[in-house]
């Protein structure tokens, strides 16, 4: 029976608890009596056979929805979209979830002799996927059966002709999607839900959208309006796209929506990496020794090879949930089954809020977790992994682990260097930055053609990131990174601390000289219930 | 005798021996002579006693084909054995010489317990390439049925084949329960099973019915059957060649089949047949088109076309596998 998460009172007797630390770890020692650390729970039983529970799904639908063999005919159009390489995190061990659904829907379209079948990447503003990236996602199978005649393929946001407004919401939100997807007969949209923030009408109108419709709620009023993006119903993200999904119901595109819920099976049960998934009091023998190993492997290895190490880690996520049908009575089933992973019961706020930053984020799988990232993995999800209210009070401190380099990855972040470059040295405050320079950066022509034929992330990319961050910065007194490059958390407006007793030091000036400190022991990830 | 045959008898070689030679045969014919007198002068039990007249004498027990005893092949030090050969010896051979392409082994994710592969036969290089292929931890606890007149006909292949491929023998040519309560056995014991249903390799390069072995041994020991379907290897080494040619082998893995409620062993038998069929018919047409012919009865059968030997010769060549594209940049 797996231990649901919970929070610990650090005493003298506490272990030092790890803060992961980009593509290394930190072992570090909380002060006693003042300092509580937030755990997760421990990953919940998967689902025993996912294909007969997937099948189960789509033969009883949620909502107002026929099954889906009812639903398809020969001679339709059929468009099946799919959640992008931003999801799951890490990548999980195939069969990902997406083929496993994906070959189901397909072979009750086989049953019914379905011919015009497209599957499309619901990738928005990222970057395309590669072919082994799809291979991964959809599987060889489907991979090979579509791809060839040019009917699997990336979303292309930035693609006038294949595009299509779709109408305007009352709050005059322009809701425009991809064509192929609102002109067939039946989209199904193949979602993994491994936040609660995912899923829902954002699947569609989020995932299939352009910079048009997309800029109506990745924007800074938006941002600092949704306390906080994880709580659906406190979110104005997700109010902005509901009602875009109102225009997408009332205009007449149907949508078969299959979400899926994964355990935080991150780093598995047993292995070298299944110590960091243990409370550190937990730690055998052997735990240490692999910690140790690791640890001092990791030193003295290249910076690029750690990345390829820990880039090249699949996790065993297992399916938890999967319901089909109707969007909004299938979400509801999917946020409760995201909570039941995630949920740990916090009281009341600290004044410091602290976190260990791992190597991986939405935007930088395959890739480099860029200073703008980190401050987005940071400040942006994992500040808001809250329901209710933040785990630090307004005012206080946040403090995170992470080595923050000046690097980035030419390919798939080339306006983030300029961002960083340009914009980030004249203002980090992002209402400034988005009032005098996200248009320009929108609308270049270079990053919009090499969104559409390289594999870099649309120009305006950057700035939704710290637009991300936006509501925690709105919230917080400082941000100190320890460990991080200097000029780099410099340029980001944070504060650099060597030593996380440093960051103490330095938060006294804001916070006094006794704080109270939560730290967030995530991944594997965790959502605080605060009350 | 007229005077010429007698010269040409004394010119034939038996005959224009040396005295030397006639001395040597002579003593030879001798020591064999004396031999024989030891022997008879032996009393029982040190030398076997006649068979008494008007018995008829009992028949040999034979120890080669189906009767071949395979039990010292599982033993501990001969599994051993086999897993040096075959991961240091087979496999490599086989990556050089069919350069294996594996396709649906996710669809063996979560199956537990003893399976029985079951595959398409066109060549002798399917028992190595499969060996090769097959995911551990079955691959190294795996007994292969074999044709007893065949794999096991002699003292030298019996003992090799049960050896290096972990065989154990088939009766092919009559009907009988042994080779089918042996594999059974096995099964419930935990080995996983490898059967080419066809019963031999295709003369034409095109499948063969199934036979029922397979299905009855998962309706009776209840574990399920793993569809194989393998491509290449009759143009690697094809049935009446004897050197293998390079080329490229694709093996793909079906999900595992159970047999239904009710199903005979023929009808699951035919069940197995059409889901290789499908692999086959995946590999040629693309998934998605061979789900749609799987579900509209119009897969193209494993035996191929319903013409005569010839033109079914002659369509073999014409069927070639999809190829992967080209890797392009998008046309904007």
């Amino acid at each position: 029976m797996p231990r649901p998460g919970f929070v610990l009172d650090v005493d003298r007797s506490t272990p030092p608890v790890l803060f992961h630390h980009g593509e290394g770890f930190r072992l570090e020692k909380l002060p006693a009596d003042r300092s509580r650390i937030i755990y997760p729970a421990e990953p919940i039983e998967p689902i025993a056979d996912p294909v007969g529970a997937i099948r189960h799904a789509l033969a009883n639908p949620l909502g107002d929805a026929a099954p889906l063999a009812a639903q398809l005919l020969a001679g339709m159009k059929l468009t099946i979209c799919f959640d992008d390489i931003s999801l799951p995190l890490p990548p999980m061990k195939r069969p990902d979830i997406r083929q496993m659904v994906i070959e189901a829907v397909l072979d009750l379209a086989a049953a019914a002799g379905v011919d015009d079948v497209h599957l499309i990447a619901a990738l928005a503003l990222h970057r395309r996927m590669t072919e082994s990236e799809l291979r991964h996602a959809v599987g060889d199978r489907v991979y090979e059966a579509f791809a060839p005649s040019g009917a699997l393929y990336n979303h292309d946001a930035e693609d006038p002709d294949n595009l299509l407004e779709i109408g305007t919401t009352k709050h005059g939100e322009v809701v425009e999607i991809n064509k192929r997807a609102a002109e067939s007969d039946l989209l199904v949209y193949v979602n993994i839900n491994l936040v609660s923030m995912d899923g829902g009408w954002k699947s569609t109108a989020t995932g299939l959208s352009s910079y048009k419709s997309l800029k109506h709620h990745h924007n800074v009023k938006t941002m600092q309006a949704s306390t906080s993006f994880m709580d659906r119903h406190k979110s104005e993200l997700h109010h902005s796209n509901w009602r875009m999904g109102e225009v997408l119901k009332s205009s007449g595109v149907k949508i078969f929506q299959i979400e899926t819920t994964m355990n935080n099976n991150v780093f598995g049960t047993d292995g070298p990496m299944s110590v960091l998934q243990k409370r550190e009091w937990e730690w055998t023998a052997r735990d240490r020794m692999t910690f140790l190993a690791m640890q001092k492997g990791l030193d003295r290895i290249s910076p690029r090879m750690r990345r390829q190490a820990f880039q090249s880690w699949k996790a065993p996520h297992a399916m938890t949930s999967v319901q089909a049908g109707e969007v909004d009575a299938v979400h509801e089933v999917t946020t409760a089954n995201v909570f039941r992973q995630h949920l740990v019961p916090v009281e009341g706020q600290t004044d410091i809020l602290t976190m260990g930053l791992p190597y991986i984020s939405p935007y930088n799988v395959n890739s480099i977790l860029n200073p703008v990232l980190v401050m987005c993995l940071g400040l942006g999800y994992f500040f808001n992994l809250y329901r209710g209210k933040p785990p630090v009070r307004e005012g206080g401190v946040l403090i995170m682990s992470h080595p923050t380099p000046w690097e980035f990855h030419p390919v798939h972040h080339p306006s983030y260097i300029d961002f960083f470059e340009q914009v980030l040295s004249e203002t980090t405050d992002p209402l400034v930055l988005e009032e005098k320079f996200e248009k320009q950066f929108a609308e270049d022509e270079w990053y919009r053609h090499l969104y559409r034929t390289s594999y870099a992330y649309h120009g305006v990319h950057p700035f939704y990131m710290w637009y991300w961050g936006s509501h925690a910065m709105q919230h917080l007194g400082r941000v100190i990174i320890v460990g991080g490059e200097e000029r780099s958390v410099r340029r980001l407006g944070f504060q650099p601390a060597s030593t996380l007793q440093d960051a103490f030091e330095m938060a006294s000036d804001v916070v006094g000289r006794e704080p109270t400190i939560t730290h967030l022991h995530n991944p594997p990830i965790l959502m605080a219930d605060v009350t | 005798v007229s005077p010429k045959a007698t010269e040409l008898t004394k010119r034939l070689p038996v005959n224009g021996v040396s005295a030397a030679r006639s001395a040597s045969m002579m003593a030879k014919v001798a020591s064999a002579k004396a031999r024989n007198a030891t022997k008879a002068a032996l009393p029982f039990p040190l030398t076997p006693p006649p068979v008494p007249a008007g018995v008829e004498p009992r028949e040999k027990k034979s120890t080669t084909g189906a009767d071949y005893d395979t039990d010292w092949a599982r033993s501990y030090p001969a599994r051993l054995a086999r897993v040096m050969l075959v991961q240091g010896l087979v496999r490599p051979a086989v990556k050089a010489i069919a350069s294996p392409r594996v396709r649906g082994l996710d669809r063996l994710n979560g199956l537990e317990g003893p399976v029985i592969f079951a595959a398409n036969h066109h060549s002798h290089v399917d028992t190595p390439l499969l060996l090769a292929t097959i995911p551990e931890p079955r691959r190294h606890r795996l007994v292969i049925g074999a044709g007893a007149d065949y794999f096991f006909a002699n003292r030298l292949t019996a003992p090799l084949s049960a050896l290096v491929i972990g065989a154990i023998p088939i009766e092919r040519t009559k009907v009988t329960r042994k080779s089918a309560d042996q594999a059974a056995a096995l099964i419930d014991e935990g080995w996983s099973f490898l059967i080419f249903p066809e019963g031999g390799r295709s003369p034409d390069g095109w499948g063969q019915p199934f036979r029922g072995g397979a299905a009855y041994l998962a309706t009776r020991c209840g574990v399920p059957v793993v569809p194989i379907h393998l491509d290449g290897t009759g143009r690697i080494l094809r049935k009446g060649k004897s050197l293998p040619q390079r080329s490229v082998a694709v093996v793909t893995f079906g999900a595992p089949l159970h047999p239904a409620e009710g199903e005979d062993s023929r009808r699951f038998a035919a069940r197995l047949e059409r889901e290789v069929a499908s692999l086959s018919d995946e590999l040629y047409s693309g998934w998605y088109e061979a789900r749609k012919h799987a579900h509209a009865g119009t897969t193209p059968p494993l035996q191929g076309p319903d013409t005569g030997a010839w033109r079914k010769a002659w369509t073999v060549g014409d069927r070639t596998p999809r190829r992967k594209r080209k890797a392009t940049w998008p046309e904007l």
